[in-house]
This record gives structure tokens, C-alpha cells and sequence, in this order.
């Protein structure tokens, strides 16, 4: 299985990410933000967590128009699983492959610290493992993590069981806990913890390592 | 380029101001000193050459009251590949993952003035110094810590000032992306008017693969590389060698801004660079910018530098040659290059959108010349700019036996231990750390609050431990017992996560020196700090002096800062910090005696009286080398400083989530701070074989208590453990947040 991560010019965790994915048996190739193609033959593109661009203008809005982005988004929309964390999932957000915004965490500060998630959808290729309302502990570490959409795109996301984690204690003032969520397809997932972070039982856990297992065993079997 | 002959002062347009007596003095220079400045020119400098000159003898960059007492530190050993004098220390810690031998590089630098001025752009800068420094020897930042000091908590400024160095600092280093894995943070009146931010920074290179700032070869050309040169900063190290006093506002425009987007993209470009072998020599801008940084590769290459100004990036119109070379823009380099690489070099720097551009060469003679808009407007002996700075021994006096500790009242010890945890120099700190990336890297194996940070090695089963630590109150009490102690605390809390102790950096913040009672404080500190780098076979291999630390004729306490890097050869070498329930609490070391200068009787009765501890070096090497050597019998431990084993027992029993219960009921067995000792915890079987090694090995091993239940008792008075951690917790939120 062969997996792609992207480093845009302020990423910061990408290399962390690479290591998530080969520990979960995949082929890691890096690919660098001015690229306009994917390597051939990909699995998944993985956008790493840091501030690409500095956060200038909003988090991720630079990123979301960087040349390869047009390649990530094409992988999505033929069917291509990615997996978006922290400022990964801002730049799918502000690339249209996902709905909604990440804006600043309502106590105004970053927040660093182990979180508490509830699984809210086990039907996904990286939450499948687990049963629909299980704690896991996983890692925050960002300043703009509040997710915001508007009611509808809300109201559609529960309908159609796409939010993937819930906060079980809201670090940032996201509307209805969401930690993270799911595209139309259920192939993209953007989600504000850092599952790489939570990857080593060193480390202090192993439930993100679940996350990269979880995608290779669905992907093992597509 | 042409070379004008003289100094074109008369043709300039504008002309550079005439250097009067005014002028002189506005430059930190004393009269003395310019008349050495004329002694070596024969004949009077240029306004640009009379900036250079400020900047290089100023007492940041030249080290000019200090550097007497600073050759006398302890500086080699073994592990240390590379001492003072470069930009940070490099300390070997052995084989990498394809076998190429690793060195930790590391320092610590303090960015005081500036955050007291600008808190936030103040302390994001010493994160970029701080970075840079390390980068620029080639090495990847892993750990980042900072120690700070502020005044009292009710002092109308303190709020706003932590509040802006905790967002300038993570600000800066969560966007750079480095963990921030420990650090110290005080409250004292002695820095109501000036605050303490002493940034640490620590990377890992090849130790084949260190880059140091020694020019060489003629006719190398030098490149600067990364962001613009602004007006930003100009006369920064200068006004970081004043005193505070009216008029200290004004000053806010010398205060530098940071961008760590740039720095990290300096980074990657600097290390992608490095592997292709195009580099000679490299120096990063810190304070006076291009002055210091040129003047440095030349100096200790043996070589001179031509630069031509009108090549050098800058950001607004119309810069002047003075203002070019004294300005402290950050995330900026100075790189010797070969020749032949330029192109690739260039192509790199492209592809991270930075700028690089030739800005002058290597030359054979002993010479500064500095060119612009084809006038020469500095031509100076260069070796003379480093190496002719006046060095000072200035008077010093013993600082006085201070006060004896009056008798105390009684307080029942659980108050005693609530008054400690609900101050907010010992409250827990959490509001600030989770403020800090500590985990990106996804190497942190522990985080802030536990003792020492811990970071592994990337690749590999080792693991490097941090510390900052100073106990300023014993410093002034007693200079040299304080700078001992700084390092006896350092090297505790390394033994105490089972890391073997290897270097140190200090930050040495002080008053004014020219004051003998300051300037003995200093002399007594590093007296202390040098005997204990010797006994305890951990050399400084890197440092700032902050000096000058005043306000109105008030110092701040001596505070020099210890930071210590630890080597865990295994990662199953590390001693866990949180105790299980029904383990048994025992002390190593004696009972404690000593309540002068405790954290007690400061915070209880607000009395800073007595002598500091005695720090026995011998004693301190022998307990932590017992821990170290026994750390299988260990569940888990921490060493005993601040509010003595009390306070200890409550914090390990808060990261482990038990109660405790010690059986002691005497004060200064709770609450002393005798040195040399650490509280652990371990099984019923680990504690008699402990026990039984510190018999053998003439160590003191005796059972103080248990952890278990949800209970803090200490000697019979007892509270529930979940109440006094909310309370411990909450503290410092409900003041600041």
C-alpha cells in the first residue's frame, strides 16, 4: 500500500505523519507542495498538521492553492482516500473537500494537551474498528480549531453520519464537539487531533495508531 | 566593486551626523573607551564605524565585565566535542542509527529587555535566537524550554507581561515546530521592572557534520541567506546593556519581530544546504545583526570581509550603511559558500522562497571594509573589533552573612503544604504549558511538569533528558552555595528520570556589575556554578550573561539559570514519575534540617531570611549516581528542592493519581530543603533491596511514608488528595487566565 505526504512550505508534522504510515505497513513517499502530480499507483495522500504558510491570511487558505492541491483533489473526487490533520484538515476545508471552517479556539490561546474523543461513526475506513461511541484519547495541539458550518450543512452532516470523533470535553468551542469529519464518500477524513501523536505506547497511547491500521486493513481488502 | 580610500564621510548624502561627546555616550561607550577606539584607528571613527564599535564592546556581545570570571568555568571533558565560543555547546552521545556518532548541541540565551519592553515579539525573538543558534551548527531542534521570571503577581504589569512572553514564546515555537518540553516560571518583587525570559534551545547533529563559524579561504564569497534587512532592532544589544529607567517605552522600536514561518523554512533550507557540502562557515544574525556575525567568521577564520551594502536585502528604501549593519531583523544568516556550489546553493534557497545573495568576500588582510553606494563607510582593523574589546575586573565585595531565619510560628502542615500549592510560584503550571506545543515530533516522552522533559532520539532507542533550574533567593543570600545549588538541582532532576548528567549551559542574569556588591554576586556564582561543573563532571559548554538587569537603581534577585542535558542510553532506562498505590515512599539522603531561604517561609510569612542550604558536591554526585545505578529497584521518583519532601510527595502523588501519607509531623522534615536528596517510591521487595544497596554503598535510605488511598496525610493531619489537587491546579489560571 503506498501512501503520499504532502509538505507545504510550515508544515510541521509531516514527518510524524510518514512514520504513523509506515508503522502501519505502508509505502511512504513525501511529495512537496510545488508538484502539480501524485505519485502513480497511490492509496492515500496524507496533509500533515503544522502552519503551511505561516497561517498567513486564514489557516490552510494558501495551502488549499498550492499546486498540488488541484492533484489532491482530483485523487478525492476518483475515489482516493485522505486523511487531513490539524492544519491538514484546515487546508481541506478551505480546498472545498470538505464542508465547514476552523476558526479560533473560543479561549482565544493554542491548546495543547491529551483530549478525550467519543467515535462517532464506526462506518468509515479509518474508524471502522471501533464501535460508534467509544472514548479514545488522542492529542490537540492547535490555536484554530473551532469547527463551524452553518446549521444546515450541520444538520446534513449528522443526518448522513459524518462526523467521525466528538470531543468529549470541548477544548475549542466547536459546534456539536465535532473533532472531525467525513466527506460524501466517507474517504476523506479531516479531523483537529493528531493521531500520529498517539502512535507509540511511549508516547503515552497507542488509539491514533488505530486510526493508520484501521485505512490499511480497509484499503487491504477494497 | 571599487575601493574608495578613506572613509567618504564629507561626500556622503546624507551626510552621517558628526561624533560629539552626545554621541559618544548615546553609543553605551565611556569616554575610555572611545579614546581606545582612537588609539587604534589614529584617527576619529565614522558614524557607521562608531555603531560597529558599540556593537561589538558592548557588554552583550563582549562580555566585557564577565569574562575574567567566565574562563575560570570547567568547560572540557570527554563528551564535549565543542566548548564555549561557538554558537551553542556539542556534546557526543554516541552511536546514531547507521552507526554515524550523534552530538547533542544545545545553549541557553536570555531576550530580558526586549520582552519587558514588547512581551510578546520580545520572547518570540529569543525562541528565533535561540533556534537559530543551534541550527546554525547544522543540528535539528528536538526540546525548547524557557525559564521566567517575573514580579509579583498583583504588580499591575506582571499579568500582561506573562500573558504576552507565553504567546510570543509558543507563538513562535509551535509554528517552528519544536516541543517545549520544561522550563521555570517565578514570581518575585525583585522583577517588578524587569522580567526574565531565558530561552533553551537543543538539536541533534552528526558529530561529523557540526558547522562552526570559522571563515576560510581568500576570495570566499559570503552569502546572506533568509528573510530582509528592516529598521528593526537597530542598537538592540546596546540598549540590552543599559538599565531600565524613565524613558524605557521610547525604546519599543529597538525591539525586533519575529517570523517563524521564515525561521522554519531557514531551517530546512540551511539543513538541506549542509548536506551538500557546499558550506564553509556559517553564523547566524542574532544581536547586531551583520556587525557581529561578519566580524565573527573573520575574526576567528583569521581572515578580513569586504561587504558591499548596496547587495543586501532590504525591506524599506533608503536604509543607511549604519543602519544596515547595526539592524537585528531576525531569521537571517551569514554563510561562507565555495564558489562552485554557488548555483546549487541558490536553486535551494529558491525552492524555500528565500533570499540569497552575494554580499561580499573573504580577503587576506586584517581588515572590516564596508562599502556602499561605492563609498567606503567603515574600513576598520577587524581582528581589533573582537579582540581589542576592553575587558574589565571590576571591584567586587563578599556579599554579607545574610540575616538569620527568625523563630517561626507554628502552622499545622497540611496549611503549610496549601499555602505552598496555591502560590503561584509553586501552583501548577499547566495554564502555561498548554500553551506550548510539547508533543510535535512525536518524540516527547515527557512532557512538562515531571521533573525533567524527556525526548527521544529520533530513529533510535535513546533519549536525551532537560532541565532549567536556579533557586535565585539562595544566590543572593549566598552566591556561591546558590550557583552550586543551580547545578546540584539540574543535575538531580537528570538522575532523577535515570539519565546520566553531561553538559550544561547558564544563563547568568544579574544587576549592575559596576555595582561591587552585584559584581559579587556574580564572582561568588560562578565560583559555585565552576565547582560544581568540576565535581559533578558536567562542563558548561555554552552561555549568555544578562547583566544590567535594573530598574531604577533596583536588581533583580541573581538568577543564573542552569540548563542540563542528560543521555538515556535506553529508553527502558527511564524512571517513571508517577508512583503506583501501595507503593512505599522512601527518602535518600538525611532528614531535613534547613527552613533558611525555603519556599515555606517565604510563601507562608513572607521571610527571606537564614542561609542558603549547604550543597555537599560530593554527596550530590554519590546519591545521584545511587539512583542512577539502582534505577531497576525504582517505580518512580523525583528529586527534592522548593518546599522540600512535602511538596514533592504531593506532586508525585498528583501524577499518579494516590494519596499519600508521610509520617513526619516535623516541619523542617516536611518542609527543609536540604540538598542531595530524592524521594522515591517503590514495591515492598525493591525497598528493602534499596535499602539494603544504600547500606552497602553508604548512602541514607529511610522510609518516610506510603503512597495509596485518596488521601495527602502528612504526620496525621490529612486532607483529600482531589481537593488539594483542584486547588493546585486552578491557582495560577485563576489569577492569569
Amino acid at each position: 500500500m503506498k501512501a503520499a505526504v504532502v509538505t507545504f512550505p510550515g508544515s510541521n508534522c509531516d514527518r510524524d505523519l510518514a512514520v504513523a504510515f509506515a508503522a502501519a505497513g505502508f509505502d511512504v513517499t513525501r511529495v512537496w507542495h510545488k508538484e502539480s502530480g501524485l505519485p502513480a499507483g497511490l492509496d492515500v495522500v496524507g496533509l500533515p498538521g503544522g502552519f503551511s504558510f505561516g497561517d498567513h491570511l486564514r489557516c490552510g487558505a494558501i495551502a488549499a492553492r498550492a499546486p498540488i492541491m488541484a492533484a489532491v483533489a482530483g485523487f478525492a473526487r476518483s475515489g482516493g482516500h485522505v486523511l487531513g490533520i490539524c492544519n491538514g484538515f484546515q487546508v481541506l476545508c478551505e480546498a472545498g473537500l470538505l464542508p465547514g471552517a476552523l476558526m479560533r479556539n473560543a479561549g482565544l490561546r493554542f491548546v495543547c494537551r491529551p483530549e478525550r474523543l467519543v467515535v462517532a461513526t464506526a462506518d468509515s475506513p479509518f474508524t471502522h474498528p471501533w464501535a460508534a461511541g467509544t472514548q479514545v484519547d488522542i492529542p490537540v495541539a492547535h490555536h484554530d480549531g473551532n469547527y463551524r458550518a452553518d446549521a444546515d450543512t450541520l444538520a446534513r452532516l449528522r443526518d448522513e453520519d459524518r462526523i467521525a470523533f466528538r470531543y468529549a470535553g470541548n477544548p475549542n468551542g466547536s459546534a456539536d464537539d465535532i473533532a472531525g469529519v467525513l466527506s460524501e464518500n466517507r474517504r476523506v477524513l479531516g479531523m483537529m487531533p493528531h493521531p500520529e501523536r498517539a502512535a507509540d505506547a511511549r508516547l503515552g497511547g497507542t488509539d491514533g495508531a488505530v486510526v493508520f491500521r484501521a485505512l490499511a486493513a480497509a484499503l487491504a481488502t477494497v | 566593486m571599487s575601493e574608495p580610500d578613506t572613509p567618504a564621510r564629507a561626500h556622503a548624502a546624507p551626510p552621517e551626523p558628526e561624533i560629539t561627546d552626545a554621541l559618544i555616550a548615546e553609543h553605551g561607550l565611556t569616554p575610555e573607551e572611545y579614546a581606545r577606539i582612537l588609539r587604534l584607528l589614529n584617527r576619529p571613527p565614522s558614524f557607521t564605524e562608531l555603531g560597529i564599535f558599540s556593537a561589538m564592546w558592548n557588554e552583550h556581545c563582549s562580555y566585557k565585565s564577565s569574562r575574567k570570571w567566565l574562563r575560570t568555568l570547567h568547560t572540557t571533558g570527554p563528551q564535549v566535542i565543542c566548548g564555549p565560543g561557538e554558537n551553542a555547546g556539542v556534546v557526543d552521545i554516541g552511536d546514531g542509527p547507521d552507526g554515524a556518532k550523534l552530538a547533542v548541541v544545545f545553549k541557553m540565551e536570555s531576550h530580558n529587555h526586549p520582552s519587558f519592553i514588547e512581551p510578546t515579539q520580545g520572547a518570540a525573538t529569543g525562541v528565533g535566537g535561540i533556534l537559530r543558534d543551534v541550527f546554525t551548527m547544522g543540528a535539528r531542534p528536538i526540546a525548547a524550554m524557557n525559564a521566567l521570571s517575573f514580579g509579583r503577581p498583583e504588580h499591575p504589569r506582571t499579568p500582561h507581561l506573562l500573558r504576552g512572553v507565553v504567546e510570543g514564546i509558543g507563538g513562535y515555537g509551535n509554528c517552528f515546530g519544536v516541543p517545549n518540553v520544561g522550563g521555570e516560571l517565578r514570581f518575585h518583587e525583585s522583577y517588578d521592572g524587569n522580567c526574565l525570559v531565558n530561552a533553551f534551545a537543543a538539536g541533534i547533529a552528526r558529530a561529523d557534520a557540526i558547522f562552526y563559524s570559522a571563515a576560510s579561504g581568500v576570495g570566499m564569497p559570503v552569502v546572506y541567506l533568509g528573510a530582509k534587512t528592516g529598521r528593526d532592532g537597530v542598537g538592540g544589544a546596546t540598549m540590552a546593556s543599559a538599565e531600565f529607567g524613565e524613558g524605557t517605552e521610547e525604546k519599543r522600536p529597538t525591539v525586533q519581530v519575529g517570523d517563524p514561518f521564515t525561521e522554519k523554512r531557514l531551517l530546512e533550507a540551511c539543513l538541506e544546504l549542509m548536506e551538500t557540502g557546499a558550506v564553509i562557515s556559517i553564523q547566524d544574525m542574532g544581536a547586531a545583526g551583520l556587525t557581529c556575525s561578519a566580524v565573527e567568521m573573520g575574526d576567528k577564520g583569521g581572515l578580513g570581509i569586504r561587504l558591499d551594502l548596496d547587495r543586501v536585502p532590504c525591506r524599506e528604501a533608503g536604509m543607511s550603511a549604519y543602519e544596515m549593519m547595526l539592524s537585528e531583523s531576525q531569521e537571517r544568516m551569514l554563510m561562507v559558500l565555495r564558489p562552485e556550489r554557488e548555483a546549487e546553493a541558490r536553486a535551494i534557497f529558491d525552492k524555500w522562497d528565500l533570499d540569497f545573495a552575494v554580499v561580499g568576500e573573504t580577503i587576506p588582510e586584517d581588515r572590516f571594509l564596508i562599502l556602499h553606494q561605492g563609498r567606503t563607510m567603515a574600513d576598520l582593523p577587524l581582528r581589533a573589533l573582537s579582540g581589542e574589546a576592553p575587558e574589565y575586573d571590576r571591584p567586587w565585595v563578599e556579599t554579607p552573612a545574610p540575616a538569620p531565619l527568625p523563630d517561626l510560628p507554628d502552622l499545622p502542615p497540611l496549611s503549610a503544604l496549601t499555602t505552598l500549592i496555591t502560590s503561584p510560584n509553586h501552583a501548577h503550571k499547566g495554564w502555561v504549558w498548554e500553551q506550548y506545543d510539547t508533543q510535535v515530533g512525536a518524540d516527547t516522552l515527557r512532557t512538562p511538569g515531571q521533573g525533567a522533559g524527556i525526548v527521544r532520539v529520533h530513529g533510535t532507542d535513546k533519549a536525551l533528558a532537560f532541565t532549567a533550574d536556579v533557586t535565585p533567593r539562595y544566590v543572593r543570600a549566598n552566591p556561591r552555595m546558590g550557583g552550586r545549588q543551580a547545578m546540584a538541582e539540574a543535575y538531580r532532576n537528570l538522575c532523577a528520570v535515570g539519565a546520566q548528567p553531561l553538559a550544561a549551559t547558564d544563563n547568568l542574569n544579574f544587576g549592575n556589575p559596576e555595582k561591587p556588591e552585584i559584581m559579587g554576586q556574580l564572582v561568588g556564582a560562578i565560583e559555585g556554578i565552576g565547582e560544581a561543573a568540576r565535581a559533578l563532571d558536567m562542563p558548561i559548554v555554552s552561555g549568555n550573561v544578562s547583566l544590567y538587569n535594573e530598574t531604577d537603581g533596583h536588581a533583580i534577585l541573581p538568577t543564573p539559570t542552569i540548563g542540563a542535558v542528560g543521555l538515556l542510553a535506553h529508553l527502558d532506562d527511564v524512571i517513571p514519575a508517577a508512583p503506583g498505590a501501595g507503593m512505599v515512599a522512601l527518602l535518600i539522603g538525611a532528614p531535613g534540617t534547613h527552613l533558611g531561604q525555603s519556599a515555606l517561609v517565604l510563601e507562608a510569612w513572607g521571610i527571606e531570611g537564614g542561609d542558603a542550604p549547604d550543597v555537599d558536591l560530593g554527596q550530590e554526585a554519590r546519591h545521584g549516581a545511587f539512583v542512577r545505578d539502582n534505577r531497576a529497584l525504582i517505580g518512580a521518583a523525583t528529586d527534592l528542592s522548593d518546599g522540600g519532601l512535602a511538596l514533592a510527595a504531593f506532586e508525585m502523588a498528583a501524577a499518579g493519581g494516590v494519596g499519600v501519607t508521610l509520617e513526619t509531623a516535623t516541619m523542617t522534615e516536611l518542609f527543609g530543603e536540604d540538598q542531595a536528596r530524592y524521594l522515591v517510591a517503590c514495591s515492598f521487595d525493591q525497598a528493602e533491596a534499596l535499602m539494603v544497596a544504600g547500606h552497602a554503598a553508604g548512602v541514607p535510605v529511610s522510609h518516610v511514608g506510603r503512597f495509596g488511598g485518596d488521601t495527602v496525610s502528612l504526620g496525621g493531619d490529612s486532607a483529600p488528595l482531589a481537593d488539594l489537587v483542584a486547588l493546585w491546579r486552578g491557582a495560577l489560571a485563576a489569577r492569569f487566565a
